[in-house]
């Protein structure tokens, strides 16, 4: 099959901050998104867990998205505006995809 | 002091406290015991419509009084007060820096309404009565501890001795205030207001007789929390954080006793005041200060706030302020 070269962007971001990194990433008008819930894990705050809890505060998200290679830089830009003073991690990695307009 | 001792025994020995230690037990030794993040939040969502529900009868049997306006008055001048004492002993006596400890300021000044409903259920089972509005009190008491505490962060930062954002923003004032522990706790309080006993009488079987058997198992859920807490963040608590995690309930709930006695509310609801302002949030401001104080780190307010004050209240602490109240207001 066909592939076509792209960018991937995963954000894992606070769940509290989850909306204002969404609704900047609506604003760049990006291609799509997707949210992914995180079980638990272990940074340089400590570590923390879903289970059990009643409120996002102690919560992670993942962002994940795809985009094409020339709008990967400015969709970072605006996305680290939100994640840069927060707990969080942001990653970018070359990927294929098989239709390539859907991620212009 | 029999009494009190009594009512401690009654309170240590009861379902709530046993579930609870059930699962802070668990969690230490690390059993795989869990209770899954929909159960909960889903168990959290009930108590909260039927605290609030029956508050909310309870102001409709008995009617709104000029005392319910200084309750409210009260609540908020309280937890808006209470981080301004929490910040300066914590400054103090441990070496948090001023952003953690505003971040652990506001969790004090605010409430739990956990143990709300703890001490609530504690007040039933010895037949004491208390004021049905003490539940608007609480929701009251949310958000208030918030503001100071950012107040003290700009502060610190305008003498250039912290780094943080500190900033109280139209969203995040608009998240704090229609969080959603708060929109449900107000919402089934004006539905309870409404519709009176009529209302509670028609759905009593759903918020009423299951109340003890779903806090019993809230509780282990929050004995779960609080034990993994310790378990992974405690290198996080200091002694004297320890320390305060314990003291400043204590201070919070003398000046609960006091400003709820000059009030004239009931014994039942100065010892209801008490207990909220002897506990911490672990809801509303742990997500308000990842959002605004971002360089605090959670390990310590949530571990402090979960892991010694909850548990202390919920064992020592609301027998105690039960007893106190009794003893002044006889």
């Amino acid at each position: 099959m066909q592939t076509y070269p792209a960018k991937r962007i995963e954000i894992i971001i606070e769940a509290p901050l989850l909306h204002r990194l969404t609704r900047v990433l609506d604003q760049a008008d990006v291609p799509g998104y997707t949210v992914l819930p995180v079980r638990a894990g272990s940074g340089r705050s400590g570590p923390w867990t879903r289970e059990g809890q009643v409120t996002k505060a102690g919560g992670m998200n993942a962002v994940v998205l795809v985009c094409a290679a020339d709008r990967a830089s400015g969709i970072l830009d605006a996305a680290y505006e939100v994640v840069a003073p927060h707990i969080g991690l942001v990653s970018i990695t070359d990927c294929e995809v098989v239709r390539p307009e859907r991620f212009e | 002091m029999e009494a009190i001792i009594a009512l401690a025994a009654a309170n240590l020995l009861s379902p709530n406290v046993l579930f609870f230690a059930l699962g802070f037990a668990a969690a230490m030794a690390r059993s795989d015991l869990s209770i899954p993040e929909a159960v909960a939040k889903g168990m959290s969502i009930y108590l909260l419509m039927a605290i609030g529900f029956k508050g909310g009868a309870g102001v409709a049997e008995n009617g709104l009084t000029f005392q319910l306006g200084l309750a409210l008055v009260a609540g908020a001048a309280l937890s808006a007060a209470i981080p301004l004492i929490a910040f300066f002993l914590l400054r103090a006596i441990s070496k948090l820096s001023v952003t953690d400890a505003a971040a652990v300021a506001a969790h004090y000044g605010s409430i739990s309404i956990v143990t709300f409903v703890a001490m609530t259920s504690m007040l039933d089972t010895a037949g004491v009565e208390f004021e049905g509005f003490m539940v608007a009190v609480a929701a009251i008491m949310e958000a208030p501890a918030i503001l100071t505490a950012l107040f003290l962060v700009s502060g610190a930062k305008s003498g250039g001795a912290a780094q943080s954002r500190g900033k109280m923003d139209p969203e995040l004032m608009r998240e704090v205030m229609l969080n959603s522990s708060i929109v449900l706790l107000i919402g089934a309080f004006a539905i309870g207001w409404i519709t009176g006993t009529e209302g509670l009488a028609k759905i009593e079987a759903f918020i009423v007789s299951p109340f003890q058997g779903v806090l019993c198992l809230f509780l282990l859920d929050m004995g779960l929390i609080a034990g993994r807490g310790m378990r992974d963040s405690r290198k996080y608590l200091a002694p004297p954080v320890i320390l305060f995690g314990v003291m400043m309930p204590l201070i919070g709930a003398v000046l609960g006793l006091a400003v709820g006695n000059l009030i004239g509310l009931s014994v039942g609801g100065v010892a209801i005041l008490m207990t909220l302002c002897a506990s911490a949030s672990y809801i509303a401001v742990p997500a308000a200060m990842r959002v605004a104080l971002p360089e605090a780190n959670p390990s310590i307010y949530l571990t402090l706030s979960l892991g010694v004050t909850f548990p202390f209240n919920l064992t020592v602490g609301i027998s105690l302020y039960l007893a106190l109240s009794q003893l002044v207001g006889g």
